[in-house]
């Protein structure tokens, strides 16, 4: 379902609609997330992806236009650029440990030990969140910054306000030249 | 090459393959495609099933969410997935979005500059520009810009 | 959309219960999925489904942009100060075992709770000033000729 859903959206030409395959398809990861147990992933990506990416793209379509014109490059370069990269990630795969193996590299350092110290240390069921904020708190406090940096810089461009102060000077000129 | 084709090794490898797809599928859209929208999205496609990959490493077999019991009541015999890759891929997830908002305020002005969100215009726009500006100020510049 | 009545009254009805939804999300981060991105996002949500149905400007009048705007700041502004606290009081930045010295898990829950609670609202401000940017500006294409 996911690979058809980011096919559709490879040859659809109407952005609505692909902005609305890409809510569908944040929420299929949604879905796939709640099975390989990471379920606060799931919600922030039920969240982020199907609500706010949505309604980002679908404000950035009024303001643009809503249809793609077809490009005349030839699509061969690209394919070979993405087969050539696809086999490198395979190649790079084959020796990972299986998939779920409950004795793979990932699962024997840092993870059982939170585990089991966040028992006694911190004594909150949810181990994601204690990491979170206490265990990796400084990594949070970094990507609070990155939210505020984004925000700041989203303000920055599109907020209106050095067009309204353009105008002002526009309206001095004006005052002066008469 | 050390390893056996066994159907085992199939089912167990079986989710790498199939997020590298996913993969590859939005990074041909962030390549092919011309129209900047289109390429914001493909990035997202990318970023998520890069984040499925991710996750799928930190599942183990018979586990369940790393959440507790609410009494904190901890059963031994119980197995969790481990909880570090969920703590990163939260973080990467926010960081996307943060990355996919500029890009859009970044396409919403240059539709305003440009008058057009397709890459080949986008181009050929600037290429005209050099060019004027080439005439204007060539020989103040040696005749190249 | 003057005359979309369902979504009016429907959209009035579901306003208040998603911001009650927010606020269980973020307080129990502890004990369920959620936490403070999940939390701020949802908020942000109840914000941005009023401003879509009704107009914007009654939105802007019920949470202006100077407050949008000192919020955006106030969450990060808590997050640090939680760090900076806990090293006046002698132990390493951001070690939240400060606040209760006696009992290191109750300081935990208080230093969790408070940078928790500086992120939602960081996210918050800022998913909803992002909003008020993109749909401040004038659209291309009308209503009807979408």
């Amino acid at each position: 379902m996911l690979i058809l859903t980011a096919i559709a959206v490879v040859r659809m030409h109407s952005l609505f609609a692909v902005a609305m395959l890409s809510g569908v398809f944040s929420l299929l990861s949604a879905l796939l997330f709640v099975t390989l147990d990471a379920v606060d992933v799931a919600f922030t990506e039920a969240a982020v992806g199907a609500g706010i990416s949505t309604v980002l793209v679908l404000g950035t379509l009024a303001l643009t236009s809503r249809f793609e014109k077809p490009t005349k490059r030839s699509p061969i370069i690209p394919l070979f650029v993405v087969f050539v990269t696809g086999a490198a990630l395979i190649y790079g795969t084959l020796d990972m440990p299986n998939f779920g193996s409950p004795d793979a590299p990932a699962q024997t350092h840092v993870g059982p030990d939170y585990l089991e110290r966040s028992v006694e240390e911190i004594d909150i069921p949810n181990v994601v969140t204690a990491i979170l904020a206490s265990y990796r708190g400084y990594d949070t406090l970094g990507e609070t910054a990155v939210v505020f940096t984004a925000g700041i810089g989203v303000l920055l461009l599109i907020s209106g306000f050095s067009r309204r102060r353009r105008r002002d000077d526009d309206d001095d000129e004006e005052s002066e030249e008469t | 090459m050390g390893f056996e084709l066994t159907q085992e090794y199939i089912l167990g490898h079986m989710n790498y393959w199939l997020f590298s797809v996913l993969m590859m599928t939005g990074l041909y859209i962030v390549v092919a495609k011309g129209n900047l929208v289109k390429k914001i999205v493909g990035l997202n496609i990318f970023q998520t099933s890069v984040f499925m990959l991710y996750i799928s490493t930190g599942k183990i077999t018979g586990g369940t969410a790393p959440i507790f019991p609410l009494d904190m009541e901890v059963d031994p015999n119980v197995i969790y997935s481990n909880p570090l890759p969920h703590v990163l891929i939260l973080t990467a997830i926010v960081v996307g979005i943060s990355t996919t908002a500029l890009g859009l305020a970044l396409i919403v002005r240059i539709q305003e500059e440009f008058n057009t969100i397709e890459e080949d215009e986008i181009l050929e726009i600037e290429r005209a520009i050099v060019l004027a500006e080439n005439a204007i100020h060539g020989d103040s510049m040696g005749g190249r810009a | 959309m003057r005359h979309h009545l369902i979504l009016r009254v429907i959209t009035k009805i579901l306003v208040g219960a998603i911001m009650l939804f927010a606020f269980y999300v973020q307080f129990h981060g502890d004990f369920s999925p959620g936490g403070g991105f999940q939390a701020g996002v949802i908020m942000a949500v109840a914000f941005i489904l009023y401003g879509i149905v009704f107009s914007l400007d009654s939105v802007k009048r019920v949470f202006p942009p100077w407050l949008v705007h000192k919020l955006v700041a106030l969450g990060v502004l808590l997050y640090a100060a939680t760090g900076v606290l806990s090293m006046f009081l002698g132990y390493s930045f951001l070690d939240y075992d400060a606040f209760v010295p006696s009992h290191p898990s109750s300081g935990q829950h208080y230093g969790i709770l408070a940078v928790e609670l500086g992120v939602g609202i960081t996210v918050t401000a800022v998913m909803v000033a992002i909003y008020y940017a993109f749909a401040g500006r004038p659209p291309r294409l009308s209503d009807e000729e979408w």
